[in-house]
């Protein structure tokens, strides 16, 4: 099938089977990599993207749902001039990552929830609940909550 | 893995799914949510020919309220109607309340962004949330067809594990939740491993109370039975009496002592889940007495 779709506000005309996942297209079809995927079930949370601004599994959606669809990936987060979104910089300074394996998923899962409500990392409950979300295996969660708060609290996103 | 190959269909009206639904009904699923048809199909446990994704049609995502009618009302729910829309009281009265506390257990976020209350009630897990919501406030579920439309309560349209009434070409088009009288308490109390497993038990309740004696009661269980069952010897031991915590204690032994033999599996086996079973219906009872003089204010 034909769609387009809009990926970090580029826009993409591809040619998929209608299996096709919206992970595979973005790394497959569109060469964007950053997306990972673990599991494939909906459990890990390495694959969550945006899809008009909410954070989504893309191992569970098909491409051809996204056809006319607005699409953000890990890629789209820094700002054009490569300066990096809060996130980025708060994920750094709390060694919120080891491996990287998870970081592009936690980072889509956290900017999509801080956009719509910033208030989120002053309920530690609230916070717990959307982290609760994806898998690390390496760092811990303490790290990547701590950075989540610190993005919080730094100046707004480059776009 | 990846799924095997199927043809692919997002009709944008109602009219256009019960047709698309009719053209080869056998072979053919309803794509909603997608958050457990296509998970299943990812591991080639479903293998359909056929999608029709119901995603494209506006008005499915209709949520009201209907008090219009004389006995006490409804909630309507569409078929594209998002887990995360219950996370914040869908209504000011108990059911709004009841259907917010029991959205939370639902997986995680971007779960409930996609997936769907009437997908998990097609869905049908053993303890999926809303089937043990709707088998214990007795909710209607309207089915469309090509052929018209019938409707069955949430006990007839479950009849075992992953297995629904829904004929072939059948739509869940609607569920319908009695709105609760102003003096119910309400609380759904589970027992899980993590929070992207499945509960293994849960108890749901609403307990209404006037002048300190309970004047209907619903007490829904699930994981005791291979589908979410009403607890009917446990509601009519309450019903009449104060709900005080020894005719709560009662009546939660009744609700576990009723059950079929519990489905094992390999994190509870059947003795422990019909232990479990007793603490989670008096817990349940218990928090919705609480519930209650918190929110009601105790006449
Ligand atoms: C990591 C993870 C954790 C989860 N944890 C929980 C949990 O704790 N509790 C819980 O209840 N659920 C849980 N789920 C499942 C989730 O709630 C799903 O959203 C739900 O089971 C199915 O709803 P859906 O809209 O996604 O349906 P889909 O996945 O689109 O469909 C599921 C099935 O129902 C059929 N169907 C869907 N809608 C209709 C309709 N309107 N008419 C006819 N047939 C229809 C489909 O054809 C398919 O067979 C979890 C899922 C994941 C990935
Ligand atoms: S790869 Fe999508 S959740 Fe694990
Ligand atoms: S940093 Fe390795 S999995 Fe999270």
């Amino acid at each position: 099938m034909r769609i387009s779709l809009t990926v970090n506000g580029e826009k993409f005309r591809l040619e998929v089977e209608p299996r096709r996942t919206l992970a595979d297209a973005l790394r497959e079809d569109c060469g964007l990599t950053g997306t990972h995927l673990g599991c494939e079930h909906g459990v890990c949370g390495a694959c969550t993207v945006q899809v008009d601004d909410s954070a989504v599994r893309s191992c569970l959606m098909f491409a051809v749902q996204c056809d006319g669809h607005t699409v953000r990936t890990v890629e789209g987060l820094a700002a054009p001039d490569g300066t990096p979104h809060p996130l980025q910089s708060a994920f750094t300074a709390e060694h919120a990552l080891q491996c990287g394996f998870c970081t592009p998923g936690f980072l889509m899962l956290a900017a999509a929830a801080l956009d719509e409500d910033p208030a989120i990392t002053d309920d530690p409950d609230r916070l717990r609940e959307l982290l609760t979300s994806n898998l690390c295996r390496c760092t811990g969660y303490e790290s990547i909550r701590r950075a989540v708060r610190r993005a919080a609290d730094m100046p707004g996103p480059p776009d | 893995m990846k799924p095997a190959p199927f043809d692919y269909a997002a009709p944008a009206t109602r009219q256009e799914v019960l047709e698309a639904l009719a053209v080869a009904p056998d072979g053919t699923r309803v794509l909603a949510g997608g958050q457990s048809l296509v998970l299943e199909m990812n591991q080639r446990a479903a293998r359909p020919h056929r999608l029709v994704d119901i995603n494209n049609v506006a008005d499915f995502d209709r949520l009201e309220v209907d008090r219009a009618e004389q006995d006490g009302g409804w909630l309507r729910v569409g078929a594209l109607v998002r887990h995360r829309a219950f996370e914040q009281p869908v209504e000011s009265g108990p059911l709004g309340r009841l259907l917010a506390r029991t959205a939370h257990f639902i997986a995680h976020p971007p779960v409930r962004s996609r997936g769907t209350l009437l997908g998990s009630l097609a869905y049908a897990h053993p303890t999926g949330e809303w089937p043990t919501l709707a088998v214990t406030l007795g909710a209607e579920l309207v089915l469309a067809s090509a052929d018209g439309t019938r409707t069955l309560d949430a006990e007839s349209f479950l009849i075992g594990p992953f297995t629904t009434a829904l004929r072939p070409g059948e739509l869940l088009e609607e569920a319908r939740f009695p709105l609760l009288r102003p003096t119910t308490g309400t609380a759904f109390v589970e027992l899980r491993r993590t929070a992207a497993s499945f509960a293994h038990l849960s108890a749901a309740t609403a307990l209404s109370v006037e002048d300190g004696i309970v004047v209907d009661v619903r007490l829904g269980m699930a994981g005791i039975a291979p589908q979410p069952v009403r607890a009917r010897d446990a509601e009519h031991r309450l019903v009449g009496r104060p709900p005080t915590d020894s005719v709560i204690a009662e009546a939660a032994t009744v609700a576990a002592a009723g059950v079929t033999d519990p489905p094992p599996d390999p994190h509870s086996g059947s003795a422990y889940r019909r232990h479990a079973a007793t603490v989670l219906a008096e817990r349940a009872l218990v928090k919705a007495r609480q519930d209650i003089s918190e929110e009601v204010e105790r006449p």
